[in-house]
């Protein structure tokens, strides 16, 4: 969140050195990323060892739904847990003054008169088949709110994402293993830039590019020029945590033999870090999925705000003041997929990424 | 708390103009294996940036403990001739939209902002301690359970765990706390899970057993104070970074709400004022910047030590 977000030690892996080290992240879930730190198969054929990869997926698949099934229950429990009257709720808050016999439709329509056991199986089998439910406020399907909205928010996080993570990659590349004077001062930037609060950062950004200088809108989603300033909001402090990371992987490298071979064969210092070094920053990215996906969400939800952007972080932040809980929830539980499904991805492309994890051991 | 501030008294080590980059490399703490004696030397002197971070965590503590003390006027003192007026000798950082002294309103939000923070990281600490001390101890059904439910409360990005929290229990300041000390403990439950399994199968543990001590008292005098040590350390990091999460929430009109003076819900009304003001957004943040890049530079320098001391 920033504030991370995620905030929180969670947020504290944007600062943890740990994740400098290599390490995986004190937020990242277990067994998610820890592909990269072990090889993925001993077997010595080549078609037990491709047995081994799928058996290996197929394990870590089964996980992605059994948290996914956890996710599902905790919401569902979230729902039935929530104070007051659900009906009450679904017919206009506590202002409204219903008749029981309108609750009394209300209950039966949404299965509420149900035991919870069978609230439950019906909450299950509803999500199985793709339905998060109704909005008490919209009386409109979840996903439907969601499909009006995903879009400004799949192209804000798309292009922070790629602003982060080709600025961090380049930052790296270009200041790691230099002198103290280069090095010191860019590592400082990036420290600072972690821990600003990105609403502080947008303000900022807002009263300098916007208002001081006009070169930019400072509400509104009018083409490129709207992207801007709500793209480095989120991406700055995101990318900043990514830098030190992919430096940190960059040094290390540089200290490989194949790296002085490379000098040896008259190569120059921009060549080897292009040619040679550069794929050695992926795995160590890679493991930074997670933190990344769950900074992109917490941060939507900011940056929307001040920016007055319409997306999933602004109907989110309406759902959670509204107490419409099916929104709240269905936002949520979508979060968790994506994190789960980009995760499963991502544990998948580890041997695609670095030949040596598919090699022996 | 009290390993962040007791650590002031170095200052005068600062004097010592070492390489200033030195305590603002991140990357120092993957640790390039020193000379025993480089270590002795280092570890007598505290870099200049990490005394300068406990200065200002002094500084943002004091303000914290005694507002009437620093800030020079009432905070919630309304001026209607002053509304949004530019830094001068009588507001050195400007007024609000009501006349109010934005210093004032900085220094005296300083409590509410450091308590969401505090009480966040004291929750996800008691309740991540205890569920992960139980997991690393208990038998492999209660681990399984434990850990997979955390993988779940991970699966959530915090901010948005925080958010269905408040959805659930409301608003304010206090909700708020909950929230984003709910959403740190699977976090601090996994690190303690993992201190623990390693502790747990220590020599002195087994010790500590073999002198007849009951189980109770090898977990509570032996277990738990060396599990828990590094995750303090991680904890002062995260003092930082849920103070932001808290003032996030306030910024979303969730946390503490105007007109009690709080860092979020300041730059949330800020917001609106931009374009007729740079200092109503500018300084409140800066605040909120100031405790985050301290308490990192802090958490870095006694991380560092502590694997240092390790090695």
């Amino acid at each position: 969140m920033s504030a991370a977000p995620t905030v929180v030690p969670g947020a504290a892996d944007r600062v943890h050195p740990a994740a400098v080290a290599g390490a995986v992240p004190a937020g990242v879930p277990a067994g998610v990323p820890a592909a990269a730190t072990r090889p993925a198969s001993r077997a010595p054929s080549r078609r037990t060892r491709a047995g081994g990869v799928v058996r290996r997926l197929g394990a870590r698949a089964l996980g992605a739904v059994g948290v996914l099934w956890g996710a599902a229950t905790l919401t569902f429990l979230a729902l039935v847990l929530i104070p007051g009257d659900i009906a009450y709720a679904i017919v206009g808050g506590p202002d409204a003054n219903p008749s029981p016999e309108v609750l009394a439709q209300v209950r039966a329509e949404y299965g509420l008169d149900r035991p919870v056991a069978e609230q439950y199986g019906a909450y299950l089998l509803r999500l199985a088949t793709g339905d998060l439910g109704t909005s008490y406020r919209f009386h409109a399907p979840v996903t439907q709110l969601i499909g009006e909205q995903v879009g400004p928010t799949v192209v804000l996080a798309a292009s922070a994402a790629v602003v982060a993570v080709l600025g961090a990659v380049a930052v790296a590349l270009a200041t790691a293993g230099r002198r103290p004077a280069v090095r010191g001062p860019v590592s400082g930037i990036e420290l600072v830039l972690a821990s600003l609060p990105s609403f502080w950062l947008g303000i900022v950004l807002l009263t300098v590019f916007s208002f001081t200088l006009g070169w930019f809108p400072a509400i509104g989603g009018e083409g490129w020029r709207g992207l801007v300033l709500p793209t480095l909001t989120l991406a700055l402090p995101l990318g900043a945590v990514l830098a030190q990371v992919a430096r940190s992987a960059v040094e290390e490298v540089l200290e490989e033999p194949f790296v002085v071979t490379a000098r040896a064969r008259g190569l120059s210092d921009a060549a080897v870090r292009v040619r040679h070094v550069l794929r050695h920053t992926l795995v160590p990215l890679t493991t930074m999925t997670g933190f990344v996906v769950g900074g992109l969400f917490g941060g939507a939800v900011i940056t929307e705000t001040l920016f007055n952007r319409a997306g999933l972080g602004r109907l989110l932040l309406s759902a959670v003041n509204a107490k419409d809980m099916p929104v709240v929830l269905g936002l949520v539980l979508l979060s968790a997929a994506v994190y789960v499904v980009i995760n499963l991805v991502v544990d998948a492309t580890y041997p695609l990424i670095d030949p040596r994890l598919r090699r022996t051991s | 708390m009290s390993t962040s501030v007791r650590t002031p008294s170095t200052p005068t080590a600062g004097g010592a103009s070492a390489d200033s980059a030195a305590g603002a490399t991140p990357d120092a703490a993957a640790g390039t294996p020193s000379a025993p004696a480089l270590r002795t030397v280092r570890r007598s002197q505290v870099p200049p940036s990490v005394a300068l971070a406990a200065l200002a965590l002094l500084v943002v503590v004091a303000a914290a403990a005694f507002p009437d003390a620093l800030a020079p006027q009432d905070p919630l003192a309304v001026d209607p001739t002053q509304t949004l007026a530019p830094p001068s000798g009588a507001h050195l950082l400007g007024t609000d939209e009501n006349g109010r002294d934005v210093l004032s309103r900085i220094v005296h939000g300083t409590r509410n902002s450091l308590l969401l923070g505090f009480g966040a990281i004291a929750i996800g600490l008691v309740a991540g301690t205890a569920l992960g001390l139980l997991a690393g101890l208990g038998n492999r059904v209660v681990d399984a359970l434990l850990m997979r439910t955390m993988d779940v409360g991970l699966a959530f990005p915090e901010l948005l765990l925080a958010l269905v929290v408040i959805a659930i229990a409301g608003g304010g300041t206090r909700n708020a706390l909950l929230a984003i000390g709910i959403a740190s403990t699977p976090s601090y439950a996994r690190l303690v899970r993992a201190q623990t399994l390693g502790v747990r199968r220590a020599g002195y543990v087994e010790a500590a057993r073999a002198t007849g001590l009951s189980e109770t008292a090898v977990v509570l005098r032996h277990v738990l104070p060396n599990a828990v040590k590094p995750v303090l350390v991680l904890a002062t990091i995260g003092i930082g970074t849920a103070t932001v999460a808290g003032a996030a929430l306030s910024f979303l009109g969730l946390g503490t709400t105007p007109p009690t003076p709080e860092w979020g819900s300041m730059l949330s009304t800020a917001r609106n004022f931009v374009e007729l003001s740079w200092w109503y957004g500018l300084f409140p943040g800066l605040a909120i910047t100031v405790l985050v890049l301290s308490t990192s530079v802090l958490g870095r320098h006694l991380q560092r030590r502590a694997e240092e001391g390790v090695r």
